[in-house]
């Protein structure tokens, strides 16, 4: 395949970019499964209880660091991709394509450029807090202490705001790539790909809406 | 009928290029749409101009030379249809029609609408064929083959070579044609032999020659005169794993 040095083929940088999107497709349903514990109404803890779980085993420690190599790779491979098709077509058209079948699929780089911004935003409160670069929370006695934070922070509407759209524009994106990871896998089928097309739309609306309710419930329900 | 051309004109591969307007009378709905540019080009040869160099041969949707990219989308608005097969009764009277060539990288224009596309023709010599020598006809029925793998392959094999596929792509990936190629020898006895090294040339000449990599749009899907689907995508995704994977050092 590689005449010189390490070269990927096309198909296997797809390959990459779906096995990286489906492991951070199944994070996201335990992460949103951890979140939920939020809205019990026992004062945070249920969701105590997980975070203690989270932090203290040692399998999640590892599979924090799988997480973080599936976020760096898929992010890498996805602006990688994105440069090259960039370039495939120098002098554009006058006319704009109007052949595109599926929308969400055109905005991939964007709607993903938007969830790395609330990705750094997401790991300012949480991981740089827990590792003591930034000051605690109010009501908060250690950095691992989230409940008061999460409490605390969806409180301020701005930042509310901007989750609620964050998780928006990650449903755009899932919308696309859960069908998309079946078709790059190689896995299309007459009968079982028009399912798999209802099923990542039902997924993209559970994450994105399922997420939302958590600064909703703060806002307006919590006191 | 009565139309507004808008047509890119350049005079060679590197000039740079432009578009020109022409208005051309008389147009009767039952022109196809390429007659309509031989009546133009009439007509400018006759003031003694340069006509509108554009691509064609079969006019009968099988040699696939006839890509032009009218109104927005390849092989223009209707679907599984070339431009040699579309009618001015599909366009409103007294509209504007703007006909550009394709654009990828890959497919540099040469003159006007036409567009080199032997970057296609490196991806076949890459692998598009089959080397054993199949000797003289043979029987049928020598080697039976189940009729929906047969009628699969040549959905796959309907594939004319146009490039729609890569004009209608966002990143101009030609995956569509290269996969519809791959398959139609893959499911077949005699092209399953070389099946592993085949789709492993073909894909690395597909990158090295400058289309974009595939985002799964299907936008190629929509715009392919031929109703190429795109399972075969998948499936020369399938085909290339398994080379990568399941393939002996020697
Ligand atoms: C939890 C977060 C995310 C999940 C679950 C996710 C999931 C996925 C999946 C499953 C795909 C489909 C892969 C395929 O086409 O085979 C995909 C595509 C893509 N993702 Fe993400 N993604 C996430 C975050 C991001 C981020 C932060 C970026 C930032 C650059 C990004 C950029 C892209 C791009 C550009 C594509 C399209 C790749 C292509 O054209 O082939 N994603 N994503
Ligand atoms: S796959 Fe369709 S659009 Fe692409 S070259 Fe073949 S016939 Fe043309
Ligand atoms: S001229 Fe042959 S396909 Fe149109």
């Amino acid at each position: 395949m590689s005449k010189k040095g390490f070269s990927l083929t096309s198909i296997s940088h797809k390959y990459i970019m779906a096995a990286a999107g489906a492991f951070l497709m199944l994070f996201l349903v335990s992460h949103l499964a951890t979140n939920l514990l939020l809205l019990a109404g026992d004062g945070g803890a249920q969701f105590d209880k997980a975070v203690e779980f989270l932090l203290t085993n040692p399998a999640i420690k590892i599979m924090e660091y799988v997480l973080f190599a599936g976020f760096i790779i898929h992010i890498i491979i996805g602006v990688v991709i994105q440069l090259h098709n960039s370039s495939s077509r120098p002098v554009g058209y006058k006319v704009a394509l109007k052949s595109e079948a599926s929308a969400f699929s055109r905005f991939m780089i964007h709607s993903g450029i938007i969830i790395f911004i609330f990705l750094l935003i997401h790991l300012y409160h949480f991981f740089f807090v827990k590792l003591g670069f930034f000051p605690l929370y109010a009501g908060a006695e250690t950095g691992h202490d989230f409940y008061p934070m999460v409490a605390y922070t969806f409180k301020n509407p701005v930042y509310s705001i901007i989750y609620i759209l964050s998780f928006i524009f990650l449903g755009f994106h899932l919308k696309h790539a859960f069908q998309s990871a079946f078709q790059s896998f190689g896995l299309n089928h007459d009968k079982y790909t028009p399912a798999i097309k209802v099923v990542g739309t039902i997924y993209a609306v559970l994450i994105a809406v399922g997420f939302s309710i958590i600064p909703l419930y703060f806002l307006f329900l919590y006191n | 009928m009565e139309f507004k051309l808008k047509i890119w004109r350049q005079k060679n591969a590197s000039a740079k290029g432009k578009f020109e307007d022409y208005t051309l009378k008389d147009v009767s709905p039952e022109m196809s749409f390429l007659q309509m540019l031989d009546y133009l080009n009439q007509q400018i040869i006759e003031s003694d101009g340069e006509p509108v160099h554009f691509e064609h041969d079969c006019r009968e949707g099988i040699c696939g030379s006839c890509g032009l990219y009218i109104n927005g989308r390849p092989h223009g608005p209707l679907t599984h249809t070339t431009t040699c097969e579309l009618h001015m009764r599909e366009f409103k009277d007294n509209t504007t029609i703007v006909i550009e060539p394709w654009r990828s990288k890959a497919f540099p224009v040469i003159k006007d609408l036409v567009v080199d596309r032997s970057a296609f023709e490196k991806v076949i010599r890459a692998g598009g064929f089959v080397n054993a020598n199949t000797g003289s006809t043979q029987d049928a029925n020598n080697i039976p083959i189940n009729k929906k793998i047969s009628d699969r392959a040549f959905d796959a094999a309907v594939c004319i070579g146009c490039g729609a596929c890569v004009a209608a792509c966002k990143n101009s990936s030609a995956m569509l044609f290269v996969s519809a190629k791959v398959s139609q020898f893959a499911m077949l006895p005699q092209g399953k032999v070389e099946a592993k090294e085949r789709v492993e040339n073909m894909v690395t000449k597909m990158d090295e020659v400058g289309f974009g990599f595939c985002s799964n749009t299907y936008a190629c899907e929509y715009d392919c005169p031929k109703g190429i689907s795109v399972e075969f995508i998948a499936k020369m995704n399938r085909e290339f794993f398994s080379s990568k994977v399941c393939k002996s050092k020697k």
